[in-house]
């Protein structure tokens, strides 16, 4: 694999090796006073970042310098188009610096497709407009796995995992349903109709507007961030409604099974799509999945430019 | 414009028929007949084996001048149109500035009388600006040396009904039609491509079918109350041809056009994320293409317009989202035709080609000297083609200052041999004269 565009890209074998280097990785440096490695020593990694994300260029960056890779951060905040230079230009310009991968974060759907076709390294897509976000859907199944006592070699199967709220602009969510369908497990996502994609009939999922309904059979539950701006968009009525059908709180966390786990990408509206005593609650793996995201990027970048070396 | 040769043009099929000869003088067609001799030692061109058609004429192309040279010039845009095998085009209103004054459509007219190589005929506005607020100067448009028929802010849907209706009426004055670009913007807010299983998948907002649908149905619904002519451009989904099918059932004065590109290709090339794809209504779905096939093949849609979007490199090498929409189209047409127009055996439909390229075409855009077909007496504007030949479409290699082709790399039948616009030859050879 050269890069990692969508995680339709991973076929089952992949997917779990990326979860199994991700484990390797982190018990490698577990208890190490410098947590480094040198496998990409000399290699170049430039985080291309369209849209502002603090989270995500981090994990990247951590996971890149742990490491040993030389690291650019490249912020383009706003669109190509209106600072002048072209996204393609921007690639040439990185392509005559020798960067070995290019993570790329952009609002436009598609961007990380088009920019593996001007650059000769990888690229990984860190979330790319409303189209996906391949390693939160990894970190996310990662972070699955060690919470439902699985291990290295294992998938996720029969594992019922519930997705809730605004499908439709959710990046990590289209990710999320194809990486956990390709690991074998059970996807229902639960959302107000106007909240999911035309044509989820043909996705690998069962489709809910009832969250109440959906949570009983659920091992796991991952809220999804309402955006704002959609809140004014007659997507629904009222935040109050929304918040009442589709938020998470503590009497619907009452119907979760004893060992059924919260999950959140982040970042969360309080209140909103879940209730604050949720998210901090034991149930919740919000801050083991910033953890872990920088293990399964590392795993990423490993495996994407180890073999090159 | 007069022509000042004189031609003998042996052996050519028309309408892929018989072969005949054509004597060509004074701009018209002198004299058609079997082995045709001419006293005077006039220009001959042996065509023998070359199907004869009336020139094509486009009722939709954008030229991008006044505004935008950098992406097509009125004689880049009519170079690669003689090539096409046209001897007319219609250069949509919306440059800049826009042409919604007897000025602008005017400017557009003697550059494309300058140049020579077709007759541009400018459309214009319906609304001052392509702002949707208040009627253009239609009327003076109309009685202009442009003689401005057809009118459209197309790009834009003219989405008040009350502003639609009266468009309607008042070109009834001077027997213009408004040609609608059938999108309710409310319902297409951000789309970039069809919407569907794909879009969700793609991750790009979609541009659903009903957007055009309703529109269309509104239009068909105010033409027949003011009894009026509409022109639906580029028709994109099978629902769409339902609704036309149902309004021509109903006496309703309506005509519409395909585009080659709604004729050939699907929305599946979208997931490539290469914008060249990205035009505006979207690719569709198999089933359109098919519904959309089968209505130009009954008349339910009348012609094929190209719809000739020719962008700057920059505009397309982009991201999608951030990408112009639209393809060019003017060089492939007439191989997308015979496309659609062949049966399973590879006859060709001659006459519906002509139909749906040149007579309908110039009817509609109330040309009365282009789509007369190969007769006595017609305007010699028609065109020779090779259906032995094929092109493979090199985007390096086209007239047109568009670089923006889908057909990069596919073998389309069919060669544009030689072209005349009354009685001079704008390609000769398959290049273009001047």
């Amino acid at each position: 694999m050269t890069h990692l565009l969508s995680a339709a890209d991973l076929s089952p074998e992949q997917a779990v090796e990326v979860l199994d280097t991700a484990e390797q990785i982190e018990n490698s440096l577990a208890g190490r006073e410098i947590k480094k490695l040198p496998t990409l020593r000399g290699r170049t990694v430039v985080n291309l970042f369209y849209e502002d994300s603090t989270r995500t260029r981090i994990s990247f960056e951590l996971a890149a310098k742990r490491l040993s890779a030389d690291v650019i951060n490249f912020s383009a905040k706003g669109s190509s188009v209106t600072k002048g230079e072209s996204l393609k230009d921007t690639a040439l310009t990185l392509q005559a610096m020798g960067a070995d991968a290019v993570v790329i974060r952009h609002s436009a759907s598609g961007s990380p497709h088009r920019l593996a076709q001007w650059v000769e390294g990888s690229v990984v897509n860190a979330g790319d407009g409303t189209h996906e976000h391949p390693t939160q859907a990894l970190l996310d199944a990662f972070t699955m796995r060690k919470r439902t006592g699985r291990g290295p070699g294992d998938d996720l199967a029969g594992l019922n995992v519930t997705i809730v709220g605004d499908v439709l602009h959710s990046r990590v969510a289209r990710s999320n349903v194809l990486l956990l369908d390709t690991l074998g497990a059970n996807v229902t996502l639960v959302a107000p109709p106007t909240l999911l994609p035309v044509g989820t009939e043909s996705w690998p999922v069962k489709v809910s507007y009832d969250l109440d309904a959906a949570l009983p059979k659920s091992d796991v539950v991952m809220m999804l961030r309402v955006q704002r701006e959609r809140m004014n968009a007659s997507f629904f009525p009222t935040e109050r409604e929304y918040s009442r059908r589709y938020g998470l709180d503590m009497a619907r966390v009452g119907a979760l099974g004893p060992d059924a786990i919260v999950m959140h990408p982040g970042p969360m509206n309080r209140g909103m799509e879940i209730a604050s005593d949720v998210a901090d609650s034991a149930r919740s793996t919000i801050v083991e999945q910033v953890a872990n995201g920088v293990s399964v990027r590392m795993a990423v970048l490993y495996l994407l430019l180890g073999g090159k070396a | 414009m007069t022509a000042q040769t004189e031609w003998l043009i042996k052996g050519l099929r028309p309408l892929g028929n018989d072969p005949v000869d054509l004597h060509v003088k004074d701009g018209v067609i002198a004299a058609i007949g079997q082995d045709l001799v001419l006293d005077n030692d006039i220009q001959t061109l042996d065509a023998t084996g070359l199907v004869g058609l009336p020139g094509l004429v486009d009722l939709h192309t954008h030229l991008r001048e006044p505004g935008r040279e950098d992406a097509e010039t009125i004689e880049t845009g009519s170079r690669a149109a003689a090539l096409g095998g046209y001897t007319a085009v219609h250069a949509m209103a919306n440059t800049d500035p826009v042409a919604d004054t007897a000025g602008v459509v005017e400017q557009v007219w003697n550059i494309g009388r300058h140049v020579g190589l077709v007759d541009v005929i400018p459309v214009g506005a319906v609304t001052t600006g392509l702002k949707g607020e208040r009627l253009a100067e239609l009327g003076a448009m109309a009685d202009s040396a442009a003689r401005v028929r057809v009118f459209s802010d197309d790009g834009i849907c003219v989405g008040d009904p009350g502003l639609m209706r009266r468009a309607l009426e008042y070109v009834k004055a001077f027997d213009g039609v408004i040609a609608q670009h059938a999108e309710d913007a409310r319902l297409t807010g951000g789309a970039q491509m069809n919407e569907g299983v794909l879009s969700g998948k793609l991750g790009l907002a979609g541009w659903p079918s009903v957007a055009e649908e309703s529109i269309i149905a509104r239009d068909c619904l105010l033409a027949q109350h003011v009894g009026s002519r509409l022109h639906v451009c580029h028709v994109s989904t099978a629902g769409s041809v339902e609704l036309i099918r149902w309004a021509k059932s109903k006496g309703i004065n309506v005509t519409a056009e395909v585009t080659p590109h709604h004729l050939l290709l699907t929305e599946d090339l979208a997931e490539s994320y290469d914008p060249v794809y990205k035009v505006n209504p979207p690719l569709r779905r198999g089933e359109d293409v098919d519904a959309l096939r089968e209505a130009l093949r009954d008349g339910t849609i009348d012609i094929i317009a190209t719809d000739h979007a020719p962008h700057a490199v920059e505009d397309k090498e982009c991201e999608w989202a951030y990408a112009r929409p639209g393809m060019v189209g003017l060089e492939q047409a007439l191989s997308i035709a015979i496309m659609t127009l062949s049966d399973g055996n590879g006859a060709v439909d001659w006459e519906s080609i002509a139909r749906v390229t040149s007579i309908d075409p110039a009817r509609i855009g109330q040309l009365t000297e282009h789509g007369q077909g190969l007769m006595t007496g017609a305007p010699a504007s028609f065109v020779l083609v090779d259906p032995a030949q094929s092109q493979t479409v090199d985007p390096a290699r086209l007239a047109s200052k568009g670089r923006n082709t889908p057909y990069a790399g596919l073998e389309l039948p069919g060669k544009v041999v030689a072209t005349f616009l009354r009685g001079t030859p704008t390609v000769l050879d398959g290049k273009v004269t001047k």
